[in-house]
């Protein structure tokens, strides 16, 4: 069964066109690696797929984007988005401490109980590996943390709301190499049981961690296929050459 | 005879700088000159005691209280609509004509003269609602005219907490009112509070919107309720500084360094949060 | 429930965020309402240019014309005072003066925009009256001159922060190319900070204008409020805006000089809608 099918979508931000008819498929519990230049569509393509491209007031968009056979407009977006968690480029934790970032989501989707939370906020943060940095500080602000630890906070915090699908936006974009490769750890670790997106400019971390890799250019999806397929054998010129860092 | 560049700037800076001596010198001899010939008159009875012998004597608690009074019930009328009209317009307002409308009748709001204000709250209040010469008119009123320094101050702090915060908040799956409830707000608190003490200060020194609405030239006595007459204390100096005669320049001095006190007060704590706030920013 | 909750605070913001244009609006229809009724008495033209504003004489006069020429006055010497005085201030903090007086300045231009307009006038009435009084040796010191002094203060935070926010605005590469071609720094801020503002400057000026125009306490203790057509600077006058609030406290509501001072309440309205809108068209033309 694939989590989501994908056909003829184009996305206009303004004047500009930022995705050019679109099609595929994405299984339910892969990973799937999206690379590409800068400006390529990749972090388009991802805020299509839980809603938050709607935001931007210029924002048009055609083609169809289903989820489990169901198109993404006709669900309410605060479902939608409880299905599919987002870790954005920069560590983002709220202005909150530790404790309250990882239960903000479950707080919004009703949950008052406290031993609950704690329970949430506990498991959440075992599965993101970071637990046992951060089980004595967690009614410190989070912006105490490093930026590694930020960022794994995230992971958890999205982790707790219960996603089905998660979508990583260069998630290591921000941090160090070894802060990168705990991160790129926890990645592995979770596509045994959910469906991950994780749009890089990294190849090799897309190499590293993907089933499948999805290659884009100026808004057209070039080539997809497997990870070993793409980076061993490249069908299409285009992809050979960003691969190769002829460009990019 | 050949201009020379440096000399001229020289010259050109000098002026500046006197510009600037010129508000500022007397700004500190205003406020220097109203406490040093005004403290000596504050005591306890001053403040506590009634106006007595034609205002001549005595003290000014009632334009004191009345003061008071006026400012709550303006800010309690202006906050949440000025906070709600902020949210509408940072939150949920598209680019259009609606939109625009809106921000030009905010800068309306904000230059129209203040005693057409008093105009407005004499015609709409007292007469056709027939809430009388009262505090809740001259409350409302005060209100009216305060509303765009607390939706542009209020505004501006909604607007200043970083647009990835609601991204993170939508994309945990929480709805537009949670994320504005729980994560823009909070963040906007200072922002907001600086706005309306600013409000407070800007209602409690006006004196032109509340002169047919709600003041009392000589009331002896406090309100007894919200459709009561009030003393205010601008009002107050301007009746004792204008209508009476013989008023002891002791008396004057001192309603006036209470008013400037109460007033530059606010405008301290205001300016204090706001750089405290700027100094702590998280983001 | 919770949607229910959020659809109606929704509406709640909506309805809020959309007060500000009913106010203008009630505003507006409150003056019109009350002004116009004037109009079956006295025509407009009468009214505007007529030369004699006499009240409650019987029967009553209601020509304005002293009054606008007394707010005219009063303004335009305020605005010779202010205009250099602010814009040389805003200059000076924008551009010139050093980030710790820089800081110190502001509060000093916020402070004077807090100080009540009552205040203002008590202070002009017992100090800057008898001087004006003592050095042209006039009969009383209640002028307009007096008035404009008073007022060309209360108009500087207004232009001083208006001026200053637009000469900030000035991308900062017009400065960086200007001294690259070795300028000096008060030749960059002549030939192209100031143009590149003026726009923001004149805004400003407008704003700063329109404060004097509207402003009422300190006018109306100041200025003498001789309702006759002014001579000369060194002559009490009275403006549009005192003229309501010295006497609306005497006029019976639906009386004619309750009308007449609900039109002169229009006129003013008027006045100050033309000019914030024209100086938001003047603030926003960069952008």
């Amino acid at each position: 069964m694939n989590k989501f099918n994908i056909e003829n979508l184009n996305i206009w931000l303004g004047s500009t066109q930022a995705l050019k008819d679109v099609s595929l498929q994405i299984a339910t519990n892969e990973i799937l690696s999206v690379i590409g230049p800068a400006n390529s569509g990749k972090t388009t393509f991802l805020r299509t797929l839980n809603r938050l491209n709607e935001l931007e007031l210029s924002f048009k968009m055609q083609g169809l984007v289903e989820l489990e056979g169901n198109d993404i407009r006709k669900i309410d977006p605060e479902i939608l988005r409880k299905k599919i968690g987002m870790v954005f480029a920069m560590p983002l934790p709220l202005p909150l401490t530790v404790f309250e970032n990882v239960a903000y989501g479950a707080r919004m989707h009703g949950q008052r109980n406290k031993k609950k939370l704690f329970e949430i906020v506990e498991r959440s943060l075992k599965q993101a590996y970071i637990w046992e940095e951060m089980k004595d500080r967690l009614n410190e602000s989070a912006f105490k943390l490093s930026g590694g630890q930020q960022q794994r906070l995230c992971i958890a915090r999205t982790l707790a709301v219960e996603p089905e699908v998660i979508l990583f936006d260069e998630p290591c974009s921000g941090l160090d190499p070894i802060s990168t490769a705990k991160v790129e750890d926890t990645m592995v670790e979770l596509k045994k049981s959910y469906t991950i997106i994780l749009v890089t400019n990294n190849v090799k971390q897309a190499a590293r961690v993907g089933d499948r890799t999805a290659f884009f250019l100026s808004g057209e999806l070039v080539e997809l296929d497997s990870t070993q397929k793409i980076f061993t054998a490249p069908v299409d010129k285009r992809t050979d050459g960003y691969i190769r860092g002829k460009f990019g | 005879m050949k201009r020379n560049p440096l000399r001229t700037q020289k010259i050109a800076f000098s002026f500046l700088l006197f510009s600037t001596l010129l508000i500022v010198l007397p700004v500190g001899f205003i406020v220097v000159e109203i406490i040093l010939k005004g403290l000596p008159a504050i005591n306890w009875q001053f403040l506590s005691d009634m106006p007595r012998q034609g205002m001549r004597a005595g003290g000014i608690l009632p334009a004191i209280v009345g003061t008071l009074y006026l400012v709550s019930g303006a800010i309690i009328f202006a906050l949440p609509i000025g906070v709600l009209a902020a949210i509408y317009l940072s939150e949920y307002a598209k680019d259009n004509l609606l939109n625009r409308m809106i921000k030009l009748s905010i800068v309306n709001l904000s230059g129209v003269p203040s005693v057409v204000y008093g105009l407005f709250g004499l015609a709409l209040f007292v007469v056709f609602f027939k809430f009388g010469v009262s505090i809740l008119s001259g409350s409302l009123t005060l209100g009216i005219m305060i509303l765009p320094i607390i939706i542009t101050a209020s505004r501006e702090a909604l607007e200043a907490v970083p647009q990835s915060f609601r991204e993170v908040s939508l994309s945990l799956g929480a709805s537009k009112w949670q994320t504005i409830r729980n994560i823009v707000l909070p963040n906007a608190i200072s922002g907001i509070l600086t706005g309306t003490i600013l409000g407070l200060g800007r209602a409690a020194g006006e004196t032109a919107p509340i002169l047919f609405t709600v003041a009392a030239f000589y009331l002896p006595r406090l309100p007894k309720s919200i459709f009561d007459q009030a003393m205010a204390l601008p009002y107050h100096l301007y009746v004792i500084s204008t209508q009476v005669p013989n008023v002891n320049e002791k008396i004057r001095y001192g309603t006036a360094f209470v008013l400037l006190v109460m007033v530059l007060f606010m405008n301290l704590v205001a300016i204090i949060i706001r750089s405290q706030f700027r100094k702590k920013k998280k983001w | 429930m919770r949607k229910i909750k959020e659809f109606i605070i929704e509406k709640l913001i909506l309805v809020c965020g959309l007060a500000s244009v009913f106010f203008v609006v009630l505003i507006f229809i409150f003056l019109l309402k009350e002004g116009l009724a004037l109009f079956k008495i006295v025509s407009p033209l009468d009214f505007l240019f007529g030369k004699s504003w006499y009240p409650i004489s019987e029967p009553a006069q209601l020509g304005i014309l002293p009054l606008i020429l007394g707010s005219l006055l009063v303004t335009f010497g305020a605005a010779v005072i202010s205009v250099p005085i602010g814009v040389g201030c805003a200059i000076y903090i924008a551009e010139v003066a050093p980030n710790k007086i820089k800081e110190l300045l502001k509060v000093g231009i916020e402070l004077l925009a807090a100080i009540p307009s009552v205040v203002i006038g008590f202070i002009g009435m017992v100090t800057l009256v008898p001087l004006v009084k003592n050095v042209f040796h006039l009969p009383t010191g209640l002028t307009a001159l007096s008035g404009s002094i008073m007022l060309a203060f209360m108009a500087m935070p207004t232009i001083v922060s208006i001026a200053e926010d637009a000469l900030y605005a000035v991308p900062k590469s017009y400065r960086e190319g200007s001294f690259a071609l070795g300028a000096t720094h008060w030749q960059t801020i002549w030939r192209v900070i100031l143009p590149a503002a003026s726009s923001g400057i004149l805004a400003a000026v407008m704003l700063g204008i329109g404060r004097v125009i509207g402003e009422t306490m300190a006018v109306m203790m100041i200025t003498g409020n001789a309702a006759v057509i002014p001579q000369s600077i060194l002559q009490p006058v009275r403006t549009l805006t005192a003229t309501i609030a010295a006497e609306m406290g005497e006029a019976v509501v639906g009386s004619e000089h309750y009308f007449a001072l609900f039109a002169i309440g229009v006129v003013l309205f008027v006045i100050s809608f033309i000019i914030n809108v024209s100086a938001d068209l003047f603030l926003h033309r960069n952008k």
